[in-house]
């Protein structure tokens, strides 16, 4: 093993949090800071030529190679683990920016009471009430504590969207049930599609309140306060799964990366594939990484940031035997705790006319908040929670999108018949449904497997995760309300009113994969303070969204991004001064 | 060393115009004459005769339109076959191998190259002689095989995906369902022809970007 010369901060993964926290360090000390990713160096220009289905919404690309390491399953401790061997459910990136290059863009702030959830629901419901395995938490931050860090957030992205709540002032056209925000976006919504245009008539018909997806795909060019210009959305229906060919896609690599790249003090290493945080007496010494070529070397740091997506965050803490793992019998421990997998459910809608939906862009849509969080809901039924009803165009590409028909359109699904049926309904199918939370679990959450392995021979992390009885109530009121949405729409829906499911490894949920290294006010239930701070280990921090207790409806990544930058202001302005425990 | 080996096909079975007659029927216009021989990557040429044959009753050329065989799908199967899928690159294949709830998929230890070679055995190399009745009847015994899943989904792949990876010859598949390819904006148009047709004209990667693409395929398996 090479001993390489020491840094001030290692930060391990160069996605989202990972270069946002180099920015911010580079830009308010004199650090020196060192990114190591394990994946390729990736640009904006490489992006034009990757506009094809079959290798990147296919073959997937941008993805992690699954042959060097994947994720093992199990529904329930009483089931034997197998691999993941092909992706499914979600899709973790590697190359520099991560997961954030080939992401679709939707940028949502939690509601408030996500962050004191358990407070709120007892308070609400009762704690007899509440599900007896629940496991949610107050986070120990609030939602006032991460508004700033949102907003600085969507000024870095450039976020189109329309305010609803602007300090408590109720704005029509916005998300009206949404957190109340200090400032109106910083760039006005994306244009319309058909399709979200259908949904918002027929929604506001029916009495809700719909408002445009917030998106960091641009409505229009956009210069963010370091500087750096892209352009707005072109609407070519290549976002989630590809890299944007223009920019317009806010990406690490095409906001964080060029200021990084003028700091004489950073260095970016790629293919550096970290496989242990080294550590001894409560102090992490530093990383250990192999690199492409198979050199294995130490590289000493001051500093350790765990950056990278919530799986790796979770198996090297795991590899390097820091704290201590969870016992779902006993409900002891920290590691690996509260796994939750953002709820995505949808159902196909048909129409007599065409819906020219190969245009479109990854966050075009409208959603409607009216039952969002607990909102609109009494519990009485046991539905506690929901999400956002949603739809809209990203993009439909031809393999995917073919074949889509209404049940009983052909016998068989290849042939004359098939395809006949195939071309008649080509184009006229669209899908509506609900994002929303998934709420954790005692018996939900990620360990080591014991049989399987990576390509260097570290077990993999075994998630041992499965729907409740919430989950199925949660689908089927999105189901009632797609079946009364669609007709207003002048479409049918299909009439596959939702039974209770196992998770389904092969069926795409969402990337939004959260918990495992979880926050919280107690190192005896928690793996790091509120400000991501490791109890056990000062000098280390674990950023991202392996810190959220539960998932939000909204996707993650500016929450990620909030509690990432509230980590480093604290980092700045009291670790730094004074090494050590902050809480 | 290995004899060369290569499918001969009729230029004009490939590619061509897309056209409607006034009562709305497809029509395919194509000029070429003479044969075109395709080098071969995985198969045989007796072998990718009879993947020919099985795609085109999975997706056959009917009154409909054109199918698996005008877009040359078997063309696109052998390359990706041949190609670091074929070899599963791209899957978690370290063992124990073991049966699993369906809610896992795909746990078998075969790449994709060994579960063709199975399935052509199961077809029998005849297959593309037989009658279409009995080639439909024999597929038909299949439908729930692993290869069968596979040879639709790749049929499908070979009927729209760019033509740099071999299928959809002269975009044939994408003048069938009207998609435009990866084109720059729509900026201009995302908000408009609601309810109506909007069918720009098709162009391939290689077409919009004026370069060659870069396959996955051709990467070293």
């Amino acid at each position: 093993m090479t001993n390489l010369k020491p840094i001030d901060v290692a930060i391990v993964g160069s996605g989202w949090t990972g270069l946002a926290v180099a920015k911010e360090l580079l830009s308010r000390t004199s650090l020196s800071v060192l990114a190591l990713e394990r994946g390729a160096p990736r640009a904006t220009a490489d992006y034009a030529m990757d506009m094809d289905e079959l290798d990147y919404a296919i073959r997937l690309r941008m993805m992690q190679n699954i042959a060097e390491e994947t994720i093992t399953h199990r529904h329930s401790p009483r089931d034997p683990s197998v691999p993941v061997r092909q992706y499914g459910s979600f899709h973790p990136g590697t190359g520099v920016g991560g997961s954030g290059e080939h992401w679709t863009g939707i940028c949502f702030r939690f509601l408030p009471d996500i962050f004191t959830l358990r407070t709120h629901m007892t308070e609400k419901h009762g704690a007899a009430r509440l599900p007896a395995d629940l496991a949610v938490r107050d986070w120990g931050v609030t939602y006032e504590d991460l508004e700033p860090h949102y907003w600085y957030t969507e000024q870095l992205m450039g976020v189109s969207g329309k305010a609803g709540n602007v300090r408590g002032k109720l704005i029509d056209g916005g998300n009206i049930f949404e957190s109340p925000r200090a400032n109106e976006y910083p760039t006005p919504p994306l244009k319309h599609s058909y399709v979200s245009h259908m949904f918002e008539e027929a929604s506001r018909k029916l009495g809700y309140h719909p408002y445009p997806t917030p998106s960091a795909n641009l409505s229009e060019n956009f210069t963010n306060p370091d500087g750096i210009s892209r352009p707005g959305c072109a609407y070519c229906g290549h976002c989630t799964r590809f890299g944007c060919m223009i920019g317009a896609k806010a990406q690490p690599t095409n906001t964080l990366l060029p200021v990084l790249r003028k700091h004489k003090s950073f260095q970016l290493r790629t293919g550096s594939w970290v496989r242990r945080i080294v550590h001894e007496n409560g102090r992490a010494t530093g990383v250990q990484f192999t690199d492409a070529s198979g050199e294995e070397f130490f590289q000493p740091a001051e500093t350790v940031i765990l950056a990278s997506f919530t799986l790796n965050n979770v198996r090297l803490l795991y590899l390097s035997k820091i704290g201590t793992p969870y016992d779902p019998a006993a409900d002891k421990g920290s590691l690996g705790r509260n796994l939750t997998h953002q709820i995505q459910s949808a159902w196909r809608i048909f129409f007599d006319q065409p819906l020219n939906a190969f245009m479109g862009a990854g966050a075009l849509g409208t959603r409607f908040s009216d039952y969002d969080g607990g909102i609109g809901l009494s519990g009485q039924d046991g539905l506690l929670r929901f999400g956002m009803m949603n739809a809209g165009s990203g993009g439909e590409l031809p393999i995917g999108s073919f074949g889509a028909m209404p049940p009983g359109a052909s016998k068989a699904n290849w042939g004359g018949e098939w395809k006949a049926a195939s071309l008649e309904w080509r184009d006229r199918v669209s899908s509506l449904g609900v994002v929303g939370e998934h709420l954790p679990y005692r018996h939900n959450y990620m360990d080591l497997d014991p049989t399987y392995t990576d390509k260097f021979g570290d077990p993999l992390l075994r998630f041992t995760v499965d729907w409740t009885e919430h989950e199925n109530k949660q689908r089927e009121f999105a189901y009632d309300l797609s079946a009364k949405i669609a007709p207003v729409m002048g479409a049918k829906i299909e009439p596959r009113r939702p039974q209770p499911a196992r998770y389904n490894a092969t069926q795409y949920q969402s990337t939004h994969i959260q918990g495992g290294a979880i926050m919280g006010t107690s190192p005896d239930t928690s793996v790091v303070n509120p400000y991501l701070q490791h109890w056990d280990v000062p000098n280390l921090w674990v950023v991202g969204a392996s810190s959220f207790p539960q998932s939000g409806s909204g996707n993650p990544t500016l929450t990620a991004m909030a509690v990432t930058y509230r980590a480093v202001d604290a980092m700045i302005d009291k670790y730094l001064k004074h090494p050590g425990r902050l809480v | 060393m290995k004899r060369r080996e290569f499918l001969t096909i009729p230029a004009g079975a490939l590619g061509g115009t897309l056209l409607y007659t006034l009562a709305r029927e497809p029509f395919r216009l194509q000029a070429q004459d003479g044969n075109v021989k395709v080098p071969l990557r995985f198969f045989t040429a007796g072998e990718a005769r009879v993947i020919a044959a099985a795609c085109e009753r999975i997706f056959p050329s009917d009154s409909t339109g054109p199918g698996a065989k005008e877009a040359g799908v078997v063309i696109y199967i052998d390359r990706q076959l041949a190609g670091p899928y074929g070899a599963d690159k791209y899957r978690y294949t370290k063992g124990p191998f073991v049966e699993s709830v369906p809610e896992h998929g795909y746990q078998g230890q075969e790449n994709p190259r060994d579960v063709y070679r199975q399935g052509i055995g199961k077809l029998g190399t005849g297959f593309d002689e037989l009658p279409v009745e009995q080639q439909i009847q024999t597929l038909q015994s299949m439908e729930n095989t692993h290869f069968f899943q596979l040879l639709r989904t790749h049929t499908i792949e070979g009927m729209f995906s760019d033509p740099m990876h071999g299928g959809n010859a002269g975009l044939i598949g994408w003048q069938l369902v009207g998609f435009p390819g990866p084109r720059m904006s729509y900026r201009q148009d995302i908000d408009q022809h609601f309810g109506t047709a909007f069918r720009p004209k098709p162009a391939s990667l290689e077409q919009i970007m004026k370069r060659p693409g870069k396959p996955w395929e051709d990467e070293k398996a």
